[in-house]
């Protein structure tokens, strides 16, 4: 019995990776007058997923973002289920 | 007997902005250009394909990630693996690193602003079937025009396989990369648009070196099946 399972992707610059967008948000916000460093700026994929169970719909979730939702060059995934 | 013209195709998806004008280079450097439509899923009968800059499919995602999925991309995967001469150019270049064809990935340029300028490149081979026309260690002038240019290439690619760096600070790609091969040569992709320098005119003639050494080979494998 298939039911709809809400997935959240999160795909993140990798780390050592340059992120010129990060490093504008950094800036912009230091002239807003905040002290921040470390800006990264990535994207969040909603979804809701076909499967059996949570455990299939996080297999189908990962499989994804492995052939789409990140390049695995330059981008790093986090799946969350439910 | 005169030698035949090189039938070499260009695709045009929902987006594509050079197609137009990569069509009338060809046709300067000699060779018959083909249109190729992106729903198309075979190819015609092609001695090359170039896949032309642009931004297809709104670059939704990443530059050339929904690219990727058009009849007409499988149908130039399948061209390129069978050894078919495959010239990818700024968008194009996107399309067959996110299709698996050209090692690395291109991301935002350092200066997050768009660059839009003549660029000098050198060439580091000119023993590929796109750079016999260009001499190694020359510069030549090509323009760019691009928000998303920044290569990274994989860990471990072998320095031969890069074909055309730039001469000056340009995107921040990384050792200045300009151009890849893949390992058997056969297919080129770079950010730089040959297209728009075929004549003094526009400019600059070097990017003719690119596309009148691809006919070149085109014509050599036109040549060969007749």
């Amino acid at each position: 019995m298939k039911r709809i399972v809400r997935a959240t992707v999160l795909v993140r610059p990798k780390a050592g990776i340059l992120d010129p967008q990060g490093a504008a948000v950094e800036n912009a916000l230091g002239h807003l007058g905040f002290s921040v460093s470390g800006a990264r700026v990535g994207k969040v994929i909603d979804l809701e997923v076909d499967a059996a169970d949570e455990g299939a719909a996080r297999a189908a979730v990962e499989k994804m973002c492995e052939q789409l939702l990140a390049n695995p060059l330059l981008e790093s995934f986090e799946v969350t289920i439910g | 007997m005169a030698s035949p013209q090189p039938r070499i195709g260009v695709v045009t998806y929902p987006g594509s902005q050079d197609d137009r004008d990569a069509l009338w280079a060809l046709a300067a450097v000699d060779a018959e250009p083909v249109a190729v439509w992106h729903e198309e899923r075979e190819l015609p009968d092609l001695d090359a394909v170039v896949v032309p800059g642009g931004f297809s499919y709104g670059d939704y995602l990443r530059c050339g990630a929904i690219a990727r999925f058009s009849p007409a991309t499988a149908a130039i995967v399948e061209f390129a693996n069978a050894g078919g001469l495959v010239l990818g150019i700024c968008n194009g270049f996107q399309i067959l690193c996110e299709a698996g064809l050209l090692p690395g990935a291109l991301g935002r340029n350092a200066s997050l602003r768009f660059v839009c300028r003549d660029v000098p490149l050198v060439v580091e081979r000119d023993d590929t079937p796109f750079t016999t026309r260009c001499t190694r260690g020359r510069t030549i002038v090509v323009p760019v025009k691009h928000g998303d240019g920044r290569y990274t290439p994989p860990p471990g690619l072998d320095p031969a396989q890069v074909v055309l760096r730039y001469g000056e600070a340009c995107n921040g790609s990384v050792d200045d990369i300009a151009g890849v091969c893949n390992e058997a040569g056969n297919v080129l992709g770079l950010m730089p648009h040959p297209e728009h320098a075929v004549d003094p005119l526009l400019g600059s003639a070097d990017g003719a070196l690119i596309l009148a050494s691809l006919a070149d080979a085109a014509r050599t494998h036109a040549l060969a099946a007749a």
